[in-house]
């Protein structure tokens, strides 16, 4: 069954709506008609597939990973959205975005960025369509991320570091929300992920969902590498690849596993494990899972991956997981790095330490998926990641 | 029936000062600033300096609406180990220690993680009148004020200059204790100069309600004080007073410096 969620509050179940402050509200109506009569509009549509096939590289191949499948004894699959334009696929997301604020007639962008993918995704298309760009990054991801700064730079966009909290994701995000309740007035705000006060969860998501319905048509059967899926896989930081890539499959009798960061160890609390580990809240304007103390105060979040370093999740996933409509599982830094040495060795793609988690766990999980065909969302190439990994191998 | 003291006590300061012809003066400050002990001390001498009730901040890892003046102190008042319980028996003996209305400021989280119900009536026990969350606009505001109106407290709620009028209408239709008119657009923090966009907001609040409107956000001055004040029932200076607070070496001089800056913001909405 499908669900035509989120609800006229935005909420999916008890989950999502607009927790902003009044000074954003009226943006954020705006914005939700904005999309929503571009969403209906076949120019807009016409004019982003444009610009997804010939700028973005749309759609990504499926590819079959044939030496670690015979290895693990299943059959697995990988949508590369690794070969998408900029590396990830965020693109998808910050492509649709910008062409809205364009159509909204405003001629400056803001956006944060964890690992850098979003903040390079959001500054070549501005570059593309002529716009000001500023990126929101923590300074611990700067340093660790550091390619990503530079490309963002070269791009046109001003990188604005962040000091406060823990310098990460979560900081970044809640700066680039204290920029646009300054700036409302003539800047939009690509937020990266299916997270934030409606309406984003639910436009990133339809922006998000050209992943899975690729895949239903590449997976026609036709041949071993075109096997329609049993199990799919995608890690879940703010959950945007996994719901793009679920949410086509909703209606199909396919597992779908999300797959978060647990860092050093559930345990440790040093895990961005919100959905697994977590507990309902309002986080960044949504109701939603995230990581917090007794008092509602916000935990932070750890994760090898810049990306997955976040103590919230998408309200769509909360609903998801309370719903049953999908499984959350979590892999920890050093099984993601492992997944990132092997995929690299045995096939020729590094990955992102982000995808690298979703890798992880179908080889922690090979027993039991044994024979059957599983894809992963491969969100985005390792480039990024290079120097991180090889400054902790020594 | 419920104890509506609280709220009743808030009401009074506006219709008194409007008896006198002027504005009522909220300052703001962090509880828990600069630790838990000496945070009462600070309001107690902005009493004596002529403030007519506070708006008192309960510190929050994650304020959106908060420049760095107010996230700073939040963090340290954190640190210095007042979260949601401790805030809220600060701003409780506020209230009790000055005899003055006080009202809560937090963002929504931290209620919903102690549960709606319990938020209230602990606030009402502890004598506090109303409660401000930082995050709720009036869409969202419904199972909130609910539970503060069973308790006895009033509900603020905001009213921005990108707020038009129909959502205008929708705020003033909820009915809160007073509208909060956000005078800039943008975070809290001190500003130089004062808000170009006040005249319009207030304006556009008069047009359709007689509900005490409440100006803060930017307001750092004694003549932004009186700006405001010209067009408004009561404003709220917040950074500006924080902002004394954290530079201050002691307690002593924080004290000095709080009280010099109320009283003359006191005498800026009485002109
Ligand atoms: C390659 C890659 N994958 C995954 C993510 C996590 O985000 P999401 O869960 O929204 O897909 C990121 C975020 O930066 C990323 O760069």
């Amino acid at each position: 069954m499908t669900t035509p969620l989120p609800d006229g509050q935005g909420r999916f179940g008890e989950f999502g709506g607009r927790y902003a402050p009044e000074t954003l509200m009226p943006a954020l109506l705006k914005l939700e008609d904005a999309f929503q009569s571009a969403w209906a509009d076949p120019t807009f549509h016409e004019e982003l597939g444009e610009l997804l096939r010939t700028f973005v590289g749309r759609p990504t191949p499926v590819y079959r990973a044939d030496r670690l499948s015979t290895q693990l004894g299943l059959n697995l699959l990988l949508k590369r959205e690794d070969l998408a334009h900029t590396g990830a696929h965020k693109i998808n997301n910050t492509m649709g975005q910008a062409l809205l604020t364009r159509r909204m007639g405003k001629p400056r962008i803001i956006a944060e960025t964890g690992a850098g993918q979003h903040g390079v995704a959001t500054a070549t298309v501005c570059s593309l369509l002529g716009m000001e760009c500023a990126v929101y990054m923590g300074v611990k991801d700067i340093e660790r991320q550091a390619l990503n700064v530079y490309r963002m730079e070269l791009l046109g966009a001003k990188v604005i570091p962040v000091t406060s909290g823990a310098a990460t994701l979560k900081d970044a995000v809640s700066e680039a929300m204290r920029d646009w309740v300054s700036t409302v007035e003539d800047t939009h705000y690509i937020i990266g992920s299916v997270v934030g006060p409606h309406p984003y969860p639910w436009m990133v998501r339809e922006l998000q969902k050209v992943i899975g319905e690729e895949l239903i048509v590449q997976l026609d059967g036709s041949s071993l590498a075109r096997t329609p899926a049993d199990v799919i896989v995608a890690c879940v930081g703010g959950g945007s690849n996994s719901i793009g890539v679920f949410h086509p499959y909703l209606d199909e009798d396919v597992e779908l596993v999300g797959v978060e960061a647990a860092g050093h160890g559930l345990e440790t609390k040093e895990h961005g494990a919100s959905l697994v580990a977590g507990s309902p809240g309002v986080l960044h304007g949504a109701e939603t899972y995230m990581l917090q103390d007794d008092e509602g105060q916000v935990r932070e979040a750890h994760s090898i991956s810049a990306g997955l370093d976040y103590p919230g999740v998408g309200p769509e996933h909360a609903y998801f997981k309370e719903a049953g409509l999908a499984r959350y599982v979590s892999v920890t830094d050093s099984e993601a790095l492992e997944a990132f040495a092997l995929l690299s060795e045995t096939e020729g793609i590094i990955p992102a330490l982000e995808s690298a988690h979703a890798i992880a766990w179908v080889l922690r999980e090979a027993e039991s998926l044994a024979g059957k065909t599983v894809v992963v969302n491969l969100s985005g190439r390792g480039d990024k990641d290079v120097d991180q990994v090889k400054a902790l191998n020594g | 029936m419920v104890d509506c003291d609280g709220r009743a006590a808030l009401e009074e300061i506006f219709r008194k000062a409007s008896q006198e012809n002027r504005a009522v003066l909220l300052p703001y400050l962090t509880a828990g600033l600069p630790d838990p002990i000496s945070s009462l001390e600070l309001f107690v001498a902005m009493a004596e300096a002529g403030a007519d009730g506070f708006e008192v901040g309960i510190p929050y890892s994650d304020p959106l609406m908060d420049g760095p003046t107010i996230h700073e102190a939040g963090l340290a008042a954190l640190r210095s180990g007042t979260s949601l319980g401790g805030g809220l028996e600060i701003a409780g003996a506020v209230a009790k220690e000055t005899g003055k209305p006080v009202i809560a400021m937090s963002y929504v989280n931290p209620v919903l993680r102690i549960g709606i119900e319990k938020f209230a009536t602990r606030s009402a026990e502890l004598g506090i009148s109303a409660v401000i969350l930082a995050d709720l606009p009036v869409d969202e505001s419904a199972p909130f004020q609910e539970a503060f109106d069973a308790a006895g407290l009033g509900t603020v709620l905001f009213v921005a200059p990108t707020t038009g009028m129909e959502r205008l209408r929708a705020v003033v239709q909820a009915e809160p204790v007073f509208l909060y008119g956000i005078a800039e657009v943008g975070v809290t923090g001190e500003r130089e100069e004062a808000s170009q966009r006040v005249g319009d907001l207030a304006a556009s609040v008069r047009s359709v309600t007689d509900i005490p409107l409440v100006l803060g956000v930017g307001i750092s001055t004694p003549d932004h004080a009186a700006r405001a004040a010209a067009v408004a029932d009561g404003v709220i200076v917040g950074s500006a007073l924080v902002r004394r607070v954290l530079d201050a070496p002691d307690v002593a001089s924080a004290t000095e410096s709080l009280s010099s800056a109320v009283s003359d913001l006191a005498k800026a909405v009485r002109v």
